[in-house]
C-alpha cells in the first residue's frame, strides 16, 4: 500500500503482512476442519465463550412468549383443553392398542427368539436458534454432552424424525436437519418393505430418494418410516411421504420427492433418542489373504458407526 | 469533499464503548431470525466502523477473534467468519484515511462494495467446502448493512459527542 506511514512511528509490522497472517492462519483452520476434523477441541473451547451470548440472545423470544402465554384468554384456554381432551381420547384408545399389539409383538419374538428391541431414553430438548448459516440446515439446542447428549443420536418431534446430532458441546449440540444437503437417513416403504436412502434436498426443503432404479415399487403417497438397519436411527419412526416420482425411460434411476413428516423447520421442543442398541459387529470375511482388505473392512465399520 | 458540514471535535474513544458494542452485535447476530439470508451482518458492519474510526485499536487481529467467535456460535467450518472478517479489517483499515471525506451517502456506497466483495468471497469458501449455492438473496444482506452505516455512525459516536463537562450555562 502507498498509503504506509513513514518507518519511524513504530506500529508493528505491515497491514498487508497482517492481513497474510490471519487469512493463512484462517485457511489453515478450515482445511483442517473440513479436511481432517481436527478443530474440534479448539471449537468446544471458543464455544464455552459463545455461550452467553447465545443464552442471552435467545431471552427476548423466551420472555415474549412468557408474557404472551400470561395473557392468554381463558376461553382460548378453554377452548384448547376440550380439543386436547378430545384428542386424548383418540391416543388413549391407540396407545391401548399399541399396548396390546406390542404385547402381543413381544411374545412373537420371543418365541422365534429375535432380540428384544431395547427401548430408548429421550431427552427433551429446546430449539435455541438454527445457525446463522444459508448454505447448511441446522439448529443449536439447549442440551450438551454434560445432559447426555452424543453426537450420532436421532432427533425427533411428535410426528417424525427431524434430523441428528452430529456435533456436541458441553451445554449446547447441533442438530443437522434431515434437510440438509448431506444429510442422509435409512429408510424403509411401508407398504412393501422396500429399503432406500433419503437426501436432504437442501433449500428446497424436500427429501430426495436416490439410486432407486427407474421401475422401483414405489408411488406417491408411499409413507417412509426409518429402517434401524444402520443401528443409528430406531426402525419404524415416520420420515416422508412420496409426493413426486418422475421416471424418465432415459436415466437409470428414478427422480423421487419426498415431503418430511416431521415439522423439520417448525417445532421448537424436540425429543433426542439415545440409541442403545447394539449391532452385533459384521462377521470376519470368507478369504482373509490380503491386508487391504481388512483395512477396508474396518473403516467400512467405522463408518456405519458413524451413523452416517 | 464538503466543508459546509460541522466538524466535531471527538472526544477519545473508550475501550469500554467499542467492547460493548461488539457485544451487541453479536448479540443481534445470534438471534433467532427467519430468513438468514436477509439479515445483515452486524458485527462485520460493527467492525468495519471501528476499523475505520479507529485502526490502532481494532485491527486483524479483533476481526480474527471475532470470525472464530461467529464460526463457533454458527456451527460453521471453522475459520470462515475468521477469514473473511480480516479481509474486512484490512480493507477497512486501507479505507481509512479518506472514507471519513465523504458525505454519508457515499461512505455508505464504499461499505456496501466492501460487504459485498468480502461477502461473495465468503460465498465462495463455503461452495469450495461443499456448501450449496444459497440463491442471490445473499446479497441482500451486505447492502442492508450498507444502509444502516449512516444510523450505525451516528449511535456509535454518540459517547464521544458528548460534552467534557455537563455544564448548562455554557453558551454554546
Amino acid at each position: 500500500m502507498e498509503h504506509t506511514p513513514p518507518p519511524f512511528f513504530k506500529r508493528g509490522p505491515a497491514p498487508l503482512v497482517r492481513l497474510a497472517f490471519f487469512a493463512s492462519l484462517s485457511v489453515a483452520l478450515l482445511v483442517a476442519d473440513a479436511r481432517f476434523k481436527y478443530a474440534e477441541s479448539i471449537r468446544s473451547v471458543i464455544g464455552i465463550a459463545a455461550y452467553p451470548l447465545q443464552q442471552i440472545a435467545t431471552a427476548p423470544g423466551q420472555l415474549f412468549e412468557r408474557v404472551i402465554g400470561f395473557f392468554a384468554s381463558q376461553s382460548s384456554l378453554q377452548k384448547e383443553n376440550a380439543e386436547l381432551r378430545a384428542k386424548l381420547v383418540v391416543t388413549a384408545q391407540n396407545a391401548q392398542r399399541y399396548e396390546a399389539t406390542s404385547a402381543e409383538l413381544a411374545q412373537l419374538r420371543r418365541l422365534i427368539g429375535a432380540l428384544e428391541r431395547l427401548e430408548h431414553k429421550a431427552t427433551p430438548v429446546e430449539v435455541l436458534y438454527s445457525g446463522r448459516d444459508p448454505y447448511t440446515r441446522k439448529l443449536m439446542v439447549d442440551k450438551g454432552s454434560s445432559q447426555g447428549v452424543r453426537a450420532g443420536q436421532a432427533v425427533i418431534d411428535d410426528s417424525g424424525v427431524v434430523g441428528q446430532v452430529t456435533r456436541t458441546h458441553p451445554m449446547v449440540s447441533e442438530v443437522t436437519l434431515l434437510t440438509d444437503k448431506d444429510q442422509a437417513i435409512p429408510v424403509q416403504v411401508v407398504r412393501n418393505g422396500l429399503r432406500a436412502v433419503a437426501f436432504g434436498g437442501g433449500a428446497s426443503g424436500a427429501l430426495e430418494l436416490r439410486f432407486l432404479a427407474a421401475n422401483a415399487e414405489i408411488q406417491n403417497g408411499d409413507r417412509l418410516v426409518t429402517s434401524g438397519i444402520d443401528g443409528t436411527y430406531p426402525p419404524g419412526l415416520p420420515v416422508a411421504s412420496v409426493v413426486r416420482v418422475e421416471r424418465d425411460a432415459s436415466a437409470a434411476f428414478a427422480r423421487i420427492v419426498c415431503q418430511p413428516a416431521a415439522g423439520v423447520e417448525r417445532n421448537r421442543y424436540l425429543l433426542v433418542l439415545s440409541s442403545n442398541a447394539r449391532l452385533p459387529d459384521y462377521p470376519d470375511e470368507a478369504v482373509p489373504q490380503i491386508e487391504r482388505k481388512g483395512k477396508v473392512r474396518v473403516k467400512r465399520r467405522k463408518e456405519a458407526a458413524d451413523g452416517r | 469533499m464538503v466543508f459546509e458540514r460541522p466538524q466535531y471535535i471527538l472526544l477519545p474513544v473508550r475501550v469500554s464503548t467499542i467492547v460493548i458494542s461488539f457485544a451487541i452485535a453479536l448479540l443481534l447476530n445470534f438471534l433467532p431470525w427467519k430468513d438468514l439470508t436477509l439479515v445483515p451482518d452486524f458485527v462485520a458492519l460493527t467492525l468495519t466502523f471501528w476499523c475505520v474510526r479507529q485502526p490502532r485499536l481494532v485491527g486483524l487481529g479483533v476481526a480474527w477473534t471475532l470470525g472464530l467467535l461467529m464460526d463457533t456460535g454458527n456451527g460453521v467450518l471453522l475459520g470462515e467468519h475468521a477469514l473473511t472478517y480480516s479481509l474486512i479489517a484490512f480493507f477497512a483499515i486501507t479505507l481509512s484515511r479518506r472514507i471519513l471525506w465523504f458525505p454519508w451517502l457515499q461512505q455508505a456506497m464504499h461499505i456496501a462494495a466492501l460487504l459485498l466483495s468480502v461477502q461473495l468471497v465468503g460465498v465462495g469458501v463455503r461452495m469450495a467446502a461443499g456448501g450449496a449455492f444459497p440463491g442471490w438473496t445473499v446479497l441482500v444482506g451486505p447492502l442492508l448493512a450498507a444502509l444502516l452505516w449512516p444510523v450505525l455512525s451516528f449511535v456509535l459516536l454518540a459517547p464521544q459527542r458528548r460534552p467534557v463537562e455537563v455544564d448548562d450555562t455554557r453558551p454554546i
